[in-house]
């Protein structure tokens, strides 16, 4: 079910103003590719753009091509609401849903798009995606609790369960452990390992070590200069571009000389 | 890093002078605001009743002696600091109870006016074929009722969508056009918007109409803007990330805003749309003008005049009965009933919001 995803000279911009030039990535199924870079390069923009959640924002455009099983995302016959049901996104800050208990939140992408699910089936998807996320022994007895009883970390969690509850085929994490503490961040981390046998993963952090930790493969973006737009500098095996990178802006940057 | 930070060594005479700054001072007793309080109302009792002078002078004169005895006094036993925080409070409690003077003696008047003439005919009777003692509010209420009701009806959906589209879909220029035009209308003289009913409906029926829904259309031009605004700042309030949260999910933009968005905002919006209901049920000059006086029951919006309780009261007042303390009667206990019912809105809108509002507590 993971589908890997080929970026060809992409460009995103808000309004006129060009925010990420001429990226070209292909990114691998079944694998962690991670985003490193300062902030305001862009690395958050590209991968909202992956799933056309970029184009939420008013006057936020993409040029260039993204292609996933041998479909542009950004043709124009594509509805980006099928697009959002196979990308799946979890977002900087854990946003369970206020009204919904645990359970419902869990299963919001199946209600909230007006599918009926037998009572015994929705039970089990529920159970599925909680420990999926390593979530269901610290919740099973609480599913009808508002979701936002939860500690931050379980929330995001519970928000990963969310995400592959509907069985995409690409997850999409927006800096998923920034809000996090070190012990809930472990978890994720040990999640983010075991979902890569079915998921094909994309994560945008600004913890070096953990994209050294939990990647197979790290792009590093950076802005050219102030006021120009950011750009894909070196893409490689998470192991070369930590130990032997061959741009020497991304050995200042991993190093910690810079940014 | 650099070496640590050196410390400034203090001269000894720094030293001693904040060894000689005292952590006490003086204070007044707790007791001493309220004895002088005790001593400015005998003062407001011996200028009224022993030296004759009119109540308010009394009261007021006795007010400034108490803050000048309370302030003056502190201002020089507890110091500046203490004297100044002393007037504040005294100026700030005291006009707390000025601004809830007029709502006690309101709520009095009408319990106290009102509460006699309540019995069973008040509310079953019409005021049909009466003359003198008698009658009651039955057709005046289910006039309140009816037109409030419907204006309700077609202000709730007008307002609510109104407020969706301008947070969800409108941006630029039409937004901010809406969004002023809504403020204008807020600010249009009800009578305005009784004219306006009337014109509207002269053009179908001819001049002298008298309609129950020409009130509830007049009531609707008032009501509208209240529910846009209070929805639209509800709406604004819930987070953007749910929206996200629920695209990235595949979930289409307006299954979000039915399933997310407004949930979320639930709470707030039924209290808004309540408070908007209870701030038109209480209009009189629209409902004048547009659903006249009647003594008799009416149920049909649609055709003929229509009593409503604020119009109710006012008729009682400008045409009495002979003798007039009959219907001046009937105006108090009409004028309570309409009292309650508000009240009783406000409560339910507490409640509601209560209800609905997300629980992030166990």
């Amino acid at each position: 079910m993971a589908k890997s995803i080929d970026v060809s000279d992409l460009n995103i911009y808000y309004g006129n103003f060009l925010a990420l030039e001429g990226v070209t990535v292909p990114i691998q199924a079944k694998s962690v590719t991670a985003f490193i870079g300062p902030s305001g390069c862009g690395k958050s923009s590209f991968l909202r753009s992956l799933n056309r959640m970029h184009e939420v924002v008013p006057g936020a455009r993409v040029q260039g091509k993204i292609v996933m099983d041998g479909q542009d995302l950004y043709d124009a016959a594509i509805d980006p609401v099928q697009v959002r049901r196979q990308i799946g996104m979890v977002f900087q800050r854990p946003n369970p849903f206020p009204t919904m208990s645990i359970s419902a939140n869990v299963l919001a992408g199946v209600r909230l798009n007006g599918k009926r699910m037998a009572k015994k089936a929705s039970q089990e998807l529920v159970e599925r995606s909680l420990r999926a996320a390593n979530l269901w022994s610290e919740v099973k007895d609480r599913l009808d609790r508002p979701g936002s009883t939860l500690s931050g970390g379980q929330q995001q969690r519970l928000c990963i369960a969310r995400a592959i509850a509907v069985e995409p085929q690409v997850l999409l994490m927006d800096e998923p452990c920034s809000a996090l503490d070190p012990i809930s961040t472990s978890a994720v981390e040990d999640l983010i390992e075991e979902l890569k046998s079915a998921y094909t993963i994309v994560i945008v952090t600004h913890n070096m070590q953990q994209a050294a930790r939990v990647s197979d493969t790290t792009a590093f973006f950076n802005l050219a200069d102030v006021g120009k737009p950011g750009r894909l500098v070196e893409y490689g095996p998470t192991a070369k571009i930590f130990s032997n990178p061959e741009n020497p802006s991304t050995e200042a940057y991993i190093s910690g000389r810079f940014g | 890093m650099s070496s640590p930070v050196q410390l400034r060594p203090v001269d000894s005479s720094t030293l001693s002078e904040l060894r000689g700054m005292p952590l006490q001072s003086a204070r007044l007793p707790g007791y001493f605001t309220a004895a002088v309080l005790v001593a400015a109302s005998c003062g407001v009792g011996i200028l009224h009743l022993v030296l004759g002078l009119g109540l308010m002078p009394s009261v007021l004169l006795s007010w400034l002696a108490f803050t000048a005895g309370v302030c003056g006094t502190s201002l020089a036993v507890e110091g500046r600091r203490r004297g100044v925080d002393r007037l504040a409070t005294v100026l700030v409690t005291s006009a707390f109870l000025l601004a809830l003077l007029p709502l006690i003696t309101l709520l009095s008047k009408v319990v106290n006016n009102g509460s006699s003439v309540l019995d069973p005919t008040f509310f079953t009777n019409s005021m049909r074929n009466v003359v003198g003692q008698g009658g009651g509010i039955y057709h005046a209420a289910f006039g309140t009722l009816l037109v409030t009701g419907m204006a309700g009806l077609i202000s709730i959906p007008v307002g609510l969508l109104t407020a969706v589209y301008l947070v969800e879909y409108g941006g630029g220029r039409t937004a901010r056009t809406v969004t002023f035009l809504v403020d204008v209308m807020t600010g249009i003289p009800s009578i305005v918007a009784g004219l306006f009913a009337y014109a509207l409906f002269a053009l179908f029926a001819g001049e002298g109409v008298r309609l129950g829904f020409g009130g509830a259309v007049a009531l609707s031009v008032l009501m509208v803007p209240l529910v846009v605004r209070s929805s639209e700042e509800m709406l604004k309030l819930v987070p953007h990330e749910l929206r996200e949260a629920s695209y990235a999910l595949g979930v289409p933009k307006w299954r979000t805003i039915v399933k997310v968005v407004l949930p979320t905002a639930l709470a707030g919006i039924v209290t808004g749309i309540t408070i908007a209901i209870s701030r038109v049920i209480g209009e009189t000059a629209p409902l004048l003008i547009i659903c006249g006086t009647t003594d008799s029951t009416n149920f049909n919006l649609f055709n003929g005049r229509m009593m409503t309780l604020p119009v109710f009261i006012y008729s009682s007042y400008k045409t009495p009965t002979i003798p007039p303390q009959f219907s001046i009667d009937r105006a108090w206990g009409a004028a309570l009933v309409l009292t309650v019912i508000i009240m009783a809105l406000n409560v339910v809108a507490r409640l509601l919001s209560y209800f609905f509002s997300p629980k992030s507590k166990t």
